[in-house]
């Protein structure tokens, strides 16, 4: 782009935020109405124009009226399929953003909602990371555009800003609007690479030894939060209260307790990384684990919740 | 962070190949493209070329790509030496639209981008209208309306999402209706556009000479004319149409001949009309088809030139620029007249001329009818007709060729043929015995058309006559065909040509006439309406409206803001969105807006009964009415699925009748 181009884009954006990506942040759901679509000829368009006023030109020296009407009629046809384009954005809202779960320096996965009120829209386009998405928005029916951010740092991270456009229905004009989401998503620390083990209290010489098969190793009372797959439905028919099958369960490990003021001499970050992968280690080897952090403690505990509860409270660390 | 771009895309390298859809659709686009041009290529080249955009959506259908640059290269130059050793140049209207459309199906070649398509189709869309510089008939301009559906349909399927799966009904429907809903817009631009009195650059000229009069005859050339039934013009009458026999349209004059042919005196055309004396009787307004020639065939015998036309002394219309289009003209003419009841000696010299070494037996025979009658011109003219109509002569369209000398040939020998036969050796008959004459050539009779009350006349209804000088008569018209053959001149061509050969007895099908007659109406309206719409009658549209004369300027105003006008609409339309909710919602709002003017507004997320209370608070005078309001509301709302009719009216009556006002404590 020429440096003029630059200048006059650079100007746009300072006085006409609304126009361009410096949209200020706005909460989802946004809904595109007409002071916020913009329209612009495509470089197809201008090209098809400039070939309309050739005809134009033609079909009026060689006094062709018949030529003449051809020409007036296509170039109505595509003043309408500007309107069209219009059209196509207005009283589209995006909203129900979803995250998935991503540890700093992995990609997190985030899909969108885009519904429509009334008629289809064809051809919606989601320029967003990098990547453009097609959809076809139906009135029933939000349509989810999923795609995948990559993330730098833990904590909450803004969703980048995005243009909504459309060339339908003749590719002659761009309809688009700027979204920057006010929504951001949460990124969980990222884990240190190597370090020591947690401080174990005592006896931990049959840690970890492997239980061959997948022999019922035994049956005890259910506890809340137990899977449920693991009940034996059968066999508590009988039975006054809830049995669960003990399988492949390891030899029981100790519990970590972990603690912030348990690490000495080391700086805030490093002390979330470590604990990020001890807390990762202790829900891959499924052993239970407890949390302090200067300002909250997480009893012990194991399962989804629990570690989603940590990592998201080590993530808001400040 | 995605970057800005301004929308003047440039298509990714890596931009996907076009799907089956929009490929089917642009070959069918330069089919049409093809088709609308069939009628004036050669009929080899629009096979080839045929062929190879069936064999390259076939190659393409079954999975191949772009053709090599090896095949592409020869063929481009292949075409272009066809097109040149066919035509012999690349630059004309023919020649260039040959290589155009040539170029373009060769370009579906390597169309396999979304980006090629699209420069496929809008100069696709240049050559559907190209072909309207070759006939803009209302057949010919549907069928280019026609071929625009593809094209559109193309550009539409390049954006869908999955073209491949949609049924091709829903693609060309919605197509057809985007045209449709253009066409006001389209109509009110072809109005107001101001045209050009004047075109910019040179008009296309025309390689090949519409058939038609010229400006050159020959006994037995005009058989090509004489066979075309295409129409010449249509004439609409003032008053009652004419009788048939005295339907002659002149449109040139010939004095000079050599021998082979007759050609027009254009040295003496220069100076002023001659003398007419006689009372114009018909009033009538001629639509010429295109001739692209200068004259203006009018009635005999024309009183004054048309707009834009003059008159020359022999009685020809000429007007001031070619008629490359629907052409209309007023004229009146004079059906008792006395045309130059006075010659000068040049005049005379030129009505007698005669090349030496032609016809030396009809001079024996003109000579003998000179010594016969003397002076007696009228005499000799009648001996002459009477000639033709006992001396074996006989009327054919296709007559056996004539020798090296036509005049006596004719005379002597074959003694068959047509207007031109007649006309031509009548004259010179005259010449030779010392009467002054002249051939006229234009059109005689016509059909006329009841359903549209105008004489129709077709380029079959050619003819040709004499006219004789006659002491104190002036020019008067003797018509040797009709000597021959009444029927050709009392009831047109169709009728004379039919009783020679068994051709045209289709014709006289009663329901086929209806039907002819019928589409001709069509094409009159047509012509008058689109093709005959100039700058001149462009000026003349705000006529009813107290404005006699348009000018560009006001034109383009009126276009500018009829334009803004209809996109405004237009715009209206695109920007309706319904309302959400139902009839009950629409009255509260109604409600809460006749509130709101007294102040209470209704706050975000503030329910109906809350809100409705503290407006009875805040005006205590309408306190029973609003109450009223809240409950009924209420009860609409939440004591049915839906709020019941009854119910509603009553809401709604009393919607109305709420007055918000303010008490002034």
């Amino acid at each position: 782009m020429p440096p003029a181009g630059e200048r006059i884009v650079a100007w746009a954006e300072r006085r006409l935020p609304s126009l361009t990506r410096m949209r200020r942040r706005e909460p989802l759901p946004i809904l595109l109405h007409r002071r916020r679509i913009y329209i612009v000829p495509t470089g197809f368009g201008l090209g098809f124009s400039l070939l309309l006023a050739v005809m134009l030109v033609g079909a009026l020296n060689y006094a062709n009226n018949a030529a003449l009407m051809m020409t007036c009629l296509l170039g109505a046809a595509t003043v309408g399929s500007m309107l069209v384009a219009f059209r196509t954005l207005n009283g589209v809202s995006v909203g129900g953003l979803r995250a998935g779960t991503a540890r700093a320096g992995e990609a997190i996965r985030v899909s969108l909602d885009i519904a429509a009120n009334q008629r289809e829209r064809m051809a919606v386009r989601l320029d967003v990371a990098g990547r453009e998405h097609v959809v076809v928005v139906t009135p029933a029916t939000p349509t989810a555009i999923e795609f995948a951010l990559d993330t730098d740092f833990r904590g909450w991270q803004s969703l980048p800003r995005m243009r909504l456009h459309t060339t339908w229905p003749l590719g002659m004009f761009r309809a688009w609007s700027w979204l920057n989401p006010d929504n951001p998503v949460l990124v969980y620390p990222r884990p240190e690479s190597l370090g020591p083990t947690p401080f174990e209290p005592e006896g931990d010489a049959d840690r970890g030894r492997p239980r061959a098969g997948d022999e019922l190793a035994a049956l005890r009372d259910y506890r809340p939060g137990d899977p449920r797959r693991q009940i034996a439905w059968k066999l508590s028919a009988r039975h006054h209260g809830l049995l669960v099958k003990d399988l492949e369960q390891p030899a029981p490990k100790e519990d970590w307790r972990l603690d912030w003021d348990s690490m000495h001499g080391l700086d805030d970050e490093s002390r979330i990384s470590r604990l990020a992968r001890w807390i990762d280690e202790a829900k891959d080897s499924g052993r239970r684990w407890s949390l302090r952090l200067p300002d909250g403690y997480f009893d012990i505990a194991q399962g989804d919740e629990h570690y989603h509860r940590c990592m998201t409270a080590l993530a808001l660390r400040p | 962070m995605t970057r800005f771009r301004l929308s003047l895309t440039r298509a990714p390298v890596d931009e996907p190949l076009l799907a089956r859809r929009p490929f089917d659709l642009l070959c069918l686009t330069m089919a049409c493209v093809l088709g609308v041009h069939a009628l004036h290529l050669p009929w080899w080249l629009t096979l080839t070329l045929a062929g190879v955009l069936a064999a390259r959506w076939r190659q393409r259908r079954s999975g191949g790509r772009n053709a090599p640059f090896w095949i592409k290269l020869p063929l481009i130059v292949l075409l272009l030496a066809v097109v040149i050793a066919y035509y012999g140049t690349l630059f004309g209207r023919e020649p260039g639209s040959a290589f155009a459309v040539g170029l373009l199906v060769l370009k579906m070649l390597e169309s396999e981008h979304r980006r090629d398509a699209r420069v496929a189709i809008a100069f696709g869309c240049f050559g559907l209208m190209s072909a309207l510089l070759f006939d803009q008939g209302i057949a010919a301009s549907f069928v280019v309306a026609l071929g625009l559906v593809p094209a559109v349909a193309t550009l539409r399927s390049l954006e869908v999402v999955d073209p491949d799966l949609r049924p091709l009904r829903r693609e060309l429907l919605p197509v057809l209706i985007t045209l449709l809903a253009a066409v006001p817009l389209a109509l009110f631009a072809f109005v107001f556009v101001p045209r050009l009195n004047s075109p910019l650059w040179g008009a296309p000229t025309a390689d090949r000479a519409v058939t038609g009069l010229s400006d050159r005859m020959a006994p037995g050339e005009m058989a090509e004319v004489l066979t075309d039934d295409t129409p010449a013009m249509r004439v609409t009458f003032d008053d009652a149409p004419p009788m048939s026999a005295s339907r002659y349209f002149r449109a040139y004059t010939m004095t000079n001949f050599d021998g082979q042919s007759w050609r027009p005196d254009y040295d003496g055309g220069s100076r002023s009309s001659g003398t007419l004396e006689g009372q114009p009787r018909f009033n009538y307004e001629i639509t010429l088809e295109p001739t692209r020639q200068r004259v203006l065939p009018v009635m005999d015998m024309p009183v004054s030139a048309p707009d834009d036309a003059r008159l020359r002394i022999d009685r020809t219309v000429e007007a001031d620029r070619r008629i490359d289009e629907v052409y209309r003209y007023h004229a009146s003419a004079a059906t008792d007249y006395r045309l130059d009841a006075t010659i000068d000696g040049r005049q005379r010299r030129q009505a007698l001329q005669l090349p030496n070494d032609v016809g030396p037996r009809a001079r024996e025979l003109a000579a003998s009818w000179a010594g016969k009658f003397g002076n007696d011109h009228l005499a000799i003219a009648r001996a002459a007709l009477a000639m033709f109509h006992d001396g074996g002569f006989r009327y054919t369209l296709a007559p056996a060729p004539l020798g090296r000398d036509r005049i006596d040939d004719f005379l002597f020998q074959t003694r068959e043929g047509f207007c031109e036969h007649f006309s031509s050796t009548f004259t010179f008959l005259m010449r030779a015995a010392g009467v002054p004459a002249r051939v006229v050539t234009g059109y005689q009779g016509g059909y006329w058309n009841k359903l549209g009350s105008y004489l129709l006349v077709r380029h079959a209804d050619a003819h040709a006559w004499s006219e004789v000088w006659l002491e104190g008569r002036g020019w008067v018209r003797f018509d040797p065909t009709g000597a021959v053959r009444p029927e050709r001149v009392s009831l047109g061509a169709a009728a004379a040509a039919a009783g020679s050969s068994s051709e045209g007895g289709l014709f006289d099908m009663a329901w086929l006439r209806n039907a002819r007659d019928r589409w001709d109406v069509v094409n009159q309206w047509w012509n008058q309406a689109v093709n005959g719409f100039d700058a001149l009658r462009q000026q003349g549209i705000l006529q009813p409206f107290g404005i006699r004369q348009t000018d560009v300027g006001d034109l383009a105003i009126i276009l500018a803001v009829g334009c803004a006008l209809l996109v405004a609409g237009a715009l209206g339309w695109a920007m309706f969105q319904r309302r959400e909710g139902d009839a009950l919602d629409a009255w509260m709002q109604r409600l809460e807006r006749k509130l709101a003017r007294t102040g209470v507004t209704r706050r975000t997320g503030e329910g109906p009964r809350h809100y409705l209370a503290r407006a009875a608070r805040s005006l205590p005078a309408q306190r029973n009415a609003l109450e009223r309001l809240s409950q009924l509301y209420l009860r609409s709302r939440y004591a049915y699925d839906e709020p019941p009719p009854e119910s509603l009216s009553e809401f709604r009556r009393q919607v109305k009748e709420f007055k918000a006002r303010r008490v002034v404590k």
